[in-house]
């Protein structure tokens, strides 16, 4: 009789400690606070992404606002949406994601409209993710380079374009620069092309394009409040860290390694896909002024660029029917680096999708086992 | 009763938690040091990482092996492919490189394949790709014997659309295949694999260890007369280099038959059409 109490103690104190940290699987049935008739499995022109982004914010108030923070060559905005809770007035750590740097990896804005629907919908019923919300802000920019990504909308002919549309500098013919090529870190080094009519055009200077200053002037003014930049990209199911250039490495390797190994495992439980883990000069080729190398090298301690499906069968013409697996596991893999870094800088216990998810099933056996033992 | 067998569905629920939470950090104080990287706990970095590679060995997912087994998928398509059959590398397990010196550079791999359309597992192969020497720059030679290809029967299909496409009255023709979404209506998914098939001989040809090629899209395909048993197809075909970035353009005259597989008649790479600058792009008031 006494040892039968101890252990249902035991199991009581248990189920206290299990239920603080129950993660409710939410209704995703209601579709509270998104856009509910946007259909986030086709893509969307800009003006669609743009009228979406106003709804957005207009009916989550409390959690998301807009703001401009450049103009492209063309004079359209660039727009973000930031996320969080109790943001007014107050300097939070943040996160930075972009989305659409190159024009025709289309689910790249894709994707970062999907993260935000994801946000959107489990805020509320997620208690790890509306305490992230708490003490960090998400800046997710769902296109980037805004001019390119409508030129790819024009017609079939212009569907595989890549760079940015300013014009020809002089002494050449062609339209456009690289924009992941143009950034300031170890600018025009390697990896790159100074003919302008090619897809890696780096510019006539670093940081020569406006959609590169835009980035450059506004994470560059909060480099010490963002603790990751994620930047999204397609196609090759990569997860790439620092640096692009090949005699380089980043103090924290070993780290961004580790962490880049977990996502991909995460990405991979989900629809059972290869992602590939390493520097670009290691795993795909040696490149200079990306993004992600010029916020390492600002001292953000995270830095990522995700390239989504697929490894060559599509390419850039992933077919709509993929938008929703795609996004699915990039999600897991975003939401696992954020969440490290977010505990790491809140020095919190870390809680993994799956093991929170197994300890609210274990909790409701015990629950039930209770309930059933004091009817009896 | 009803206690022992709660008892059990205790000790089942505290069993349960320590198989669920295999990631325990430990409890820090407040520091303001960065974390080591050992503080993550269960994570691991598998064996292939660690850069500790005997002589001649590759880290099979850095970028020298995958561009090498990326050649042994296109000579296999020009062999294997057909309009239901498109094989894909699915990993590279192990590769090493001999330096030939003059006579080039020769990778050993070993791979694992899938062919796709029938979602079969190919299981391993083991395959040699020799990159030639500076001076002759043929295409790269590759030896693939693959036992799992002899599981793939694709033969009833294939006479299927032989026998349809060689009686038809109106010659078939196709454009962005597929399109901007993505999207490949099905009667024409069998010439976009048949499309691929041809342009990987195009792309085993210009293969170097500084490409990395894939087909992005049929931007056209005319059915022209058959031709000796052989049904005939002009191909202009867009290959993707994911090295250099570009999208190249390639005209192929093409005939294929069930029983003599894909042929690749003529090829014809052409230069980047001349840019366009269509008005649309011009804003009329800012977005």
């Amino acid at each position: 009789m006494r040892k039968d109490d101890i252990m249902i103690a035991a199991g009581l104190a248990f189920l206290i400690l299990c239920v603080q940290n129950i993660d409710c699987t939410s209704d995703k049935s209601t579709q509270e606070g998104t856009p509910w008739n946007y259909d986030y499995t086709r893509y969307h022109p800009v003006s669609e992404i743009s009228d979406w982004m106003e709804r957005v914010v207009t009916e989550n108030p409390e959690l998301v606002s807009s703001s401009v923070y450049g103009e492209t060559f063309e004079g359209r905005n660039i727009t973000y949406l930031k996320i969080g809770l109790g943001s007014e007035g107050v300097q939070k750590k943040a996160i930075w994601m972009d989305c659409g740097i190159h024009a025709r990896e289309w689910i790249a804005p894709a994707f970062c409209q999907w993260f935000v629907k994801e946000i959107l919908l489990h805020y509320k019923t997620d208690k790890k993710l509306n305490e992230m919300l708490k003490n960090m802000d998400l800046y997710v920019t769902p296109v980037l380079n805004v001019d390119g990504y409508m030129y790819s909308w024009i017609n079939e002919s212009t569907r595989l374009w890549r760079k940015s549309r300013s014009t020809p500098p002089e002494g050449c013919t062609c339209h456009g620069v690289d924009l992941n090529r143009n950034f300031n870190a170890n600018w025009g080094t390697v990896g790159v092309s100074r003919d302008c009519c090619h897809n890696t055009y780096c510019g006539s200077g670093p940081v020569s394009e406006k959609e590169a200053q835009a980035v450059t002037q506004f994470v560059g003014s909060r480099v010490d409040q963002i603790l990751c930049f994620l930047t999204i990209h397609s196609a090759g199911q990569l997860l790439l860290l620092p640096y692009g250039h090949p005699h380089i490495s980043a103090p924290n390797y070993d780290e961004l390694m580790a962490v880049g190994q977990a996502a991909a495992k995460a990405m991979k439980a989900v629809h059972g896909m290869d992602y590939r883990v390493g520097t670009s000069p290691d795993i795909l080729y040696p490149n200079s002024g990306s993004s992600r190398d010029w916020a390492r090298l600002m001292g953000i301690p995270f830095s990522y660029t995700f390239e989504l499906r697929d490894k060559g069968e599509f390419g850039h013409l992933l077919p709509e029917e993929q938008i929703q697996p795609a996004c699915e596991e990039a999600f897991e893999g975003a939401l696992f680096i954020i969440t490290y870094v977010h505990d790491k800088a809140f020095h919190n216990r870390t809680e993994i999708g799956a093991a929170s998810v197994a300890r609210a099933f274990w909790a409701t056996v015990l629950a039930s086992c209770l309930a059933t033992m004091y009817l009896l | 009763m009803s206690r022992p067998l709660c008892a059990l569905w205790v000790f089942m629920v505290l069993l349960g938690d320590r198989l669920a939470s295999p990631y325990r950090p430990e409890t820090e104080p407040l520091d303001p040091e960065p974390h080591e990287a050992n503080s993550i706990v269960e994570l691991e970095v598998p064996p292939e990482l660690d850069g500790t590679m005997s002589d001649g060995e590759l880290v099979p997912h850095h970028y020298p092996a995958q561009r090498a087994a990326k050649v042994v998928q296109h000579y296999l398509n020009t062999r294997h492919g057909s309009p239901y059959r498109w094989i894909e590398l699915h990993r590279v397990n192990k590769a090493s490189l001999e330096d030939l010196g003059q006579a080039g550079k020769k990778y050993y791999l070993e791979i694992s394949l899938k062919e796709v359309i029938s979602n079969t597992d190919l299981g391993q192969c083991s395959a040699e790709v020799l990159f030639s020497g500076e001076q002759d720059q043929g295409a790269p030679q590759v030896q693939c014997p693959c036992e799992g290809l002899q599981k793939l029967n694709t033969t009833a299909e294939e006479e299927a659309l032989f026998q349809r496409l060689n009686s038809s009255a109106t010659p078939l023709s196709g454009s962005n295949i597929p399109d901007s979404y993505g999207h490949i209506a099905p009667e024409m998914k069998p010439l976009w694999h048949l499309g691929a098939a041809a342009a990987s001989f195009v792309m085993l040809k210009e293969s170097n260890e500084s490409t990395l090629y894939n087909m992005a899209q049929v931007a056209n395909i005319t059915q022209l007369e058959t031709e000796n048993g052989q049904l005939r197809f002009k191909y202009h075909v867009l290959l993707h280099d994911m090295i250099s970035q570009e999208i190249l353009h390639w005209k192929l005259l093409v005939s294929w038959s069930p029983a003599g597989g894909v042929s690749v008649l003529q090829t014809e790479g052409q230069p980047k059409p001349a840019e366009s600058t269509p008005e649309d792009t011009a804003p009329t008031s800012a977005s």
